[in-house]
C-alpha cells in the first residue's frame, strides 16, 4: 500500500511539474471551468427569481440547492482532477497499442492507467463548491447537524467511488470496442441526470426513471445523497439512501475491477 | 482519378464541380463512422429529457402556468428548437481551423492557387451541414416525433417561412462571425482564448441556456431598460433564440419583419467584416518554406 502511495506522489508531483512548465495554459484553463461554471450559477440564479423551489414541496430552495450545486461541483471535480485525464488518455492507448507498455510494468494496471494524470486545474471548481456548500450550509434551516457534517465527506467519497467505478467501466468497454473517442461526451450525457435533485424524477416516467438511475446504474447516490443529509433535514427513509450510497460505492468498485480484469484478459495488442 | 474543385480567380464560391467534389468528400468522411455518428447524435438528446423533468419542478412550485411569457411546454419545445438553430448556426472547428492554417503555413495555399478562401471555407461547411443533416434528419424526426405534445399547433406558412430564413441566416451569420473570428489569427497566431470567450458570450447571450426573454425581468436603469433590451442590440440572439421565438410565436407582425431584417444587417456587417479581415490579414501574412 505504501509503495503505491509513494508511486502516486510521484505522479502527482510529476503532474504538477507538467501543468506549471505551461502556466498561462494552466491558468486559461482555470478560467475557462470557472466562466462555464460561473454561466451554471447564473443559469440557477434567473431560475430561482421566478421561483422559490425546485419541485413543489421538495424542500430543494435556493440555499439547499447551492448545497447541491456545490456538492456536485466538490465531486466533478475529483473526478475530473484525479480519473478522468487518465481515461481520456486510455483509449487512445488501446487504439494505437501504447497499452502493451504498460501491462509489462510491475504495478497494477487499473492502479497506473486511472490515476496516472492529475489535472490541477480542475480544482478551480472543487473550491468554488466548497465555497457554495458552506454558504448554502449556513443559510440552511434547520443549520446542519454534526451527524451531517461527519457523514458528509464519507459520501462525497462514496460519490468519488461510484463515478471511479462507472469510467473505469466505460474505460473496459474501449478494449472491448476497440474505438472508443466518445468516451468524454458518453459520461458526460450518463451523468447529466445526476446533476439535478432526485426530486424531480416524478410522474410515470419519471418514477422508473428515478429507479433505473439509484439502484440499477446508481448516478443519482453520486450527489443527491451527500447534498441532501447536509443542506435538507435527514428523515428515517433518508437513512436507506445513505446505506444504499455505501453498498453501492463498495460494488461499483468491486464490479468495475472484475469488469476491467476481464477486458485485459480480451485486450489484443494493436502495436507490431 | 478525382480531379480538384475549380474555382477563378474572382470567384467568390465554387463551381458546381467544386460543389460536388466538397460534397462528396465530406460525405465519405461522415459515413466512415455513421454509427457513432448516429447514436452520438441521440445521445446529444438526452439533456432534453433532464430539461423536461426540471421545467416541470420549477413550474409545479413557481404555482404560475408561464415563466416569462413561456408555458412548461413551451420551454421543452424550445430547448428542442434550440438545437436545430444551433446545428445551422453552430461551426465547429471553423476559428481554430482558421488560425491554425496561419499558424502553420498552409494557408498559403490558397493565397497563390486560384482558390479564395473565405469561399472555399463556405462551401465546406454547406457540404458539412448538408451531410450532417442527410444522417442527423431520423434522430431529429425521431425526438420531435416523440416530444409533439409540447408543441404549439403548426403555425401559418408566412411564419414557417420566416422560420426557415432565420435559419438560413443563423447559418451564414454562425459562418461569418466564427470567420471574422479565425482571421484574428493572421494578427495574433493563437486564438483559443478568444475562441473560449466567444463560445461563453455565444453559450449565454444567444439564449441557448434560456429563452433570453427571462432577462426582461432583470432592470438595468430606472426607468426600466432591462438586460433582455441590452440582448436585443447583440447578433447572438439570431443563432438560437430568434428562430426558436419565432417558430413558437413569441415575434409576430412588425417585430418579425424588422427582427428579419435585423438579422439580415447583421449577416452583411459579420461577411463585410471577414472580408476585410481576411485581405488585411493576408496582406501582413508571411511565411516561408515549401
Amino acid at each position: 500500500m505504501m509503495r503505491y502511495l509513494q508511486i502516486f506522489g510521484t505522479f502527482v508531483a510529476a503532474s504538477l511539474v507538467r501543468d506549471m512548465t505551461f502556466r498561462i495554459n494552466f491558468i486559461l484553463e482555470c478560467v475557462t471551468s470557472l466562466g462555464w461554471m460561473g454561466m451554471n450559477l447564473a443559469f440557477y440564479l434567473l431560475v430561482f427569481s421566478y421561483t422559490s423551489e425546485i419541485g413543489q414541496g421538495s424542500g430543494w430552495t435556493k440555499a439547499p440547492f447551492f448545497v447541491f450545486l456545490g456538492t456536485g461541483l466538490i465531486i466533478n471535480a475529483i473526478v475530473q482532477a484525479f480519473f478522468m485525464p487518465s481515461a481520456e488518455e486510455f483509449a487512445e492507448m488501446v487504439r494505437t497499442g501504447g497499452l502493451d507498455t504498460t501491462l509489462v510494468k510491475p504495478v497494477d494496471a487499473q492502479f497506473l492507467l486511472s490515476m496516472h494524470r492529475v489535472k490541477f486545474s480542475a480544482f478551480a471548481n472543487g473550491l468554488v463548491g466548497v465555497a457554495l456548500v458552506c454558504w448554502g450550509a449556513s443559510k440552511a434551516d434547520p443549520a446542519p447537524s454534526l451527524t451531517a457534517w461527519l457523514l458528509f465527506p464519507l459520501l462525497i467519497g462514496c460519490g468519488v467511488a461510484i463515478s471511479y467505478g462507472l469510467i473505469v467501466m466505460l474505460a473496459a468497454a474501449t478494449i472491448l470496442m476497440g474505438r472508443n473517442q466518445s468516451l468524454y461526451d458518453f459520461w458526460f450525457y450518463i451523468t447529466n441526470f445526476s446533476r439535478y435533485p432526485a426530486e424531480i424524477y416524478t410522474g410515470p416516467w419519471g418514477g422508473p426513471l428515478r429507479m433505473i438511475c439509484t439502484f440499477v446504474l446508481p448516478i443519482l447516490l453520486v450527489v443527491n445523497v451527500p447534498a441532501h443529509t447536509l443542506a435538507l433535514p435527514i428523515r428515517a427513509g433518508d437513512v436507506r439512501l445513505i446505506i444504499a450510497a455505501i453498498v453501492a460505492a463498495v460494488l461499483m468498485l468491486v464490479l468495475s475491477r472484475l469488469t476491467f480484469q476481464a477486458a485485459i484478459n480480451k485486450y489484443r495488442s494493436a502495436s507490431s | 482519378m478525382s480531379t480538384a474543385p475549380t474555382f477563378s480567380r474572382h470567384q467568390f464560391l465554387p463551381s458546381w464541380h467544386g460543389w460536388t467534389t466538397m460534397l462528396s468528400i465530406s460525405v465519405a468522411d461522415r459515413l466512415a463512422h455513421r454509427g457513432d455518428f448516429f447514436v452520438g447524435t441521440l445521445f446529444r438528446f438526452l439533456p432534453i429529457v433532464t430539461q423536461i423533468f426540471l421545467w416541470t419542478a420549477v413550474f409545479s412550485a413557481a404555482g404560475t402556468s408561464t415563466i416569462a411569457g413561456y408555458s412548461r411546454n413551451d420551454f421543452v419545445a424550445y430547448y428542442l428548437l434550440t438545437m436545430m438553430a444551433r446545428s445551422f448556426s453552430s461551426m465547429p472547428g471553423l476559428a481554430g481551423g482558421i488560425a491554425r492554417s496561419v499558424r502553420d503555413g498552409s494557408v498559403k495555399k490558397y493565397l497563390v492557387q486560384p482558390v479564395d478562401y473565405v469561399g472555399f471555407l463556405m462551401a465546406a461547411r454547406v457540404a458539412h451541414k448538408l451531410v450532417y443533416f442527410g444522417i442527423a434528419a431520423a434522430p431529429f424526426a425521431l425526438m420531435f416525433f416523440l416530444c409533439r405534445s409540447y408543441f404549439p399547433p403548426l403555425p401559418d406558412a408566412t411564419t414557417i417561412m420566416a422560420f426557415l430564413a432565420t435559419l438560413v441566416m443563423s447559418f451564414l451569420l454562425g459562418f461569418f462571425l466564427e470567420a471574422t473570428l479565425g482571421m484574428l489569427g493572421f494578427w495574433f497566431l493563437e486564438v483559443s482564448s478568444l475562441i473560449f470567450v466567444y463560445m461563453l458570450a455565444q453559450y449565454l447571450l444567444s439564449g441557448h441556456m434560456f429563452p433570453l426573454d427571462m432577462l426582461n425581468s432583470i432592470a438595468l436603469t430606472d426607468s426600466g431598460y432591462s438586460l433582455g433590451d441590452l440582448m436585443q442590440l447583440l447578433p447572438f440572439q439570431y443563432t438560437a433564440y430568434f428562430p426558436c421565438a419565432v417558430w413558437l410565436g413569441k415575434i409576430q407582425g412588425p417585430d418579425l419583419a424588422f427582427g428579419l431584417l435585423v438579422e439580415a444587417v447583421w449577416v452583411v456587417i459579420a461577411a463585410v467584416a471577414c472580408r476585410i479581415a481576411f485581405l488585411r490579414g493576408t496582406r501582413r501574412y508571411s511565411a516561408y518554406g515549401g
